[in-house]
């Protein structure tokens, strides 16, 4: 190792991904039912964005994308040692979402349960810390989930993308990985390019501002610098996942970082289920990974505002071909899809003064 | 506000935790001390596999208090596939007709908030229609 790969977050054992889960809700809302309402005009960022039901939230979404991670991983669930959450849409702000998950699925009482924040990035921010927990020794398998409900204010550009969905991930010895993590690398800094006050309904942008210092800033850094320090390119890899807030960024940040259409297409959801936020890099990972060979890999770069990048090299394994069957396709929960109009939105979303 | 209860109920809601008898082997839901089919003495914990079919159901359109926000909605009597029956409310259904024999499985969704947008959330099962792939 030299010295141009010593910010690599490189852990003690092998770490891999065990078993993975998706979820995304059923309801979809057309970005063009959203201008229609609001008479906009111009192009449209996504096709459409899923919706929860009335029932749903991060703690039942998670819940449902954990027993898939579960059902893919065969592990007992008492064997887990952490239950972490990232989201911007817990549906508590005091009283973790971790307890209800872990308890729903039969985790032990013997875990670390914790919520996670940092925008779009909450979810990779869990997984690298569960990378740690695993990698450490601390525990053998750790669950670690991005999961979201975004908000998103009416009228406001991101109410046509501000989406539903997620997805869960076992992390356990590399040795009983049907992906292992070569390599992971976090970068950060102070930029004020979206955020939610304490108490506020809906978050405020930057505008023009969450382009260039935020987005691809951090995902051009972080992609660059884990690709170098590995000692790999875009030819190495069949497949390439992106922090997706619209269609249009993760292709440029990707063509930016040298990969292709073919790379980024399996893992590019957001023009049918939105922007999940902390979901929407690794539900594009679950996707790839429903269809991956053994031998591929895959790079994953999320971005959260605030901001920052968590960049994941990952390498699948013999592992995969008999585990991705135990368990619904990303595919599958995108395709079960009941189109809803924007007054339906509305009630679903609480958007509604009842008095 | 009912919390003790929400708390002693939360496994069972959660996931379908029930129990099975050490005499008989009959599958109980919800759990209890009594085994109902044999009277034997029922303790063994026994998670349900959330399967099953609709036996009947019907609307609600006037629903009771901490409901009302939901209505109208499907509440059915689910017959599980290890026997017992549950009442519970259907959900994703989308367009989809609910029809008397219709396969079923369980999710753990949002039922209510008890005390309004203050109060805690309180989170059991439902059954959806099966049809996503693999469970």
């Amino acid at each position: 190792m030299g010295n141009e790969n010593m910010h690599l977050l490189k852990t003690d054992r092998p770490v891999g991904v065990i078993g993975y889960g998706a979820y995304v809700p059923r309801y979809r809302l057309p970005a063009e039912e959203t201008a229609r309402v609001w008479a906009a005009k111009g192009g449209l960022p996504v096709k459409e964005k899923a919706v929860p039901g009335l029932d749903e939230d991060v703690i039942t979404m998670s819940i449902e994308a954990s027993r898939n991670a579960l059902a893919r991983a065969g592990i007992d669930p008492c064997e887990l040692r952490a239950v972490w959450i990232g989201s911007e849409s817990h549906p508590y702000a005091v009283k973790p979402s971790g307890t209800v998950v872990a308890e729903a699925i039969g985790a032990s009482r013997h875990i670390s349960a914790a919520d996670f924040q940092f925008a779009c990035k909450a979810g990779t921010e869990a997984i690298v810390s569960a990378m740690g927990m695993v990698g450490s020794g601390m525990g053998r398998y750790a669950l670690a989930i991005g999961m979201d409900t975004a908000q998103g204010r009416p009228g406001d550009q991101l109410e046509y993308t501000a989406g539903a969905g997620g997805a869960a991930y076992i992390l356990g010895p590399g040795e009983e990985a049907l992906a292992v993590i070569e390599a992971a690398y976090s970068y950060v800094s102070d930029t004020p390019d979206f955020w939610r006050r304490q108490y506020q309904k809906y978050p405020e942008h930057g505008q023009r501002f969450t382009g260039e210092p935020a987005y691809f800033k951090h995902i051009d850094e972080a992609g660059r610098y884990i690709l170098e320090a590995s000692g790999l390119s875009a030819a190495d890899f069949r497949y390439a996942v992106f922090h997706q807030p619209n269609a249009k960024f993760p292709q440029k940040a990707g063509k930016d970082l040298g990969f292709s259409d073919e790379q980024i297409k399996p893992g590019l959801l957001v023009p049918v289920i939105g922007n999940t936020y902390a979901g929407a890099a690794i539900i594009g990972l679950t996707a790839v990974l429903d269809i991956a060979q053994p031998g591929d890999r895959v790079l994953v770069v999320s971005f959260g505002s605030g901001a920052g990048s968590d960049a994941f090299i990952l390498r699948v394994t013999d592992l995969i071909d008999e585990r991705r069957a135990k368990a619904p396709s990303t595919q599958a929960y995108i395709a079960r899809r009941t189109q809803i109009d924007y007054a339906t939105y509305a009630r679903y979303r609480g958007k509604l003064d009842l008095g | 506000m009912e919390i003790p209860r929400h708390w002693r109920l939360k496994k069972q809601r959660y996931a379908l935790i029930g129990e099975v008898c050490p005499y008989c082997d009959g599958k109980i839901f919800p759990p209890r001390d009594v085994c109902p089919h044999c009277g034997g003495e029922a303790r063994n914990v026994y998670p349900f596999s959330g399967k099953g079919t609709v036996y009947s159901y019907t609307v609600m359109q006037d629903a009771p208090a901490g409901y009302e926000s939901q209505a109208p909605y499907t509440v059915a009597l689910v017959k599980l596939e290890e026997g017992p029956v549950v009442t519970a409310q259907l959900t994703d259904l989308g367009e989809q007709a609910v029809e008397i024999g219709m396969p079923v499985e369980m999710v753990t969704r949002k039922l209510r908030e008890d005390g309004g947008a203050k109060g805690m959330l309180i989170y059991g099962y439902k059954f959806r229609p099966v049809g996503l792939g693999p469970h």
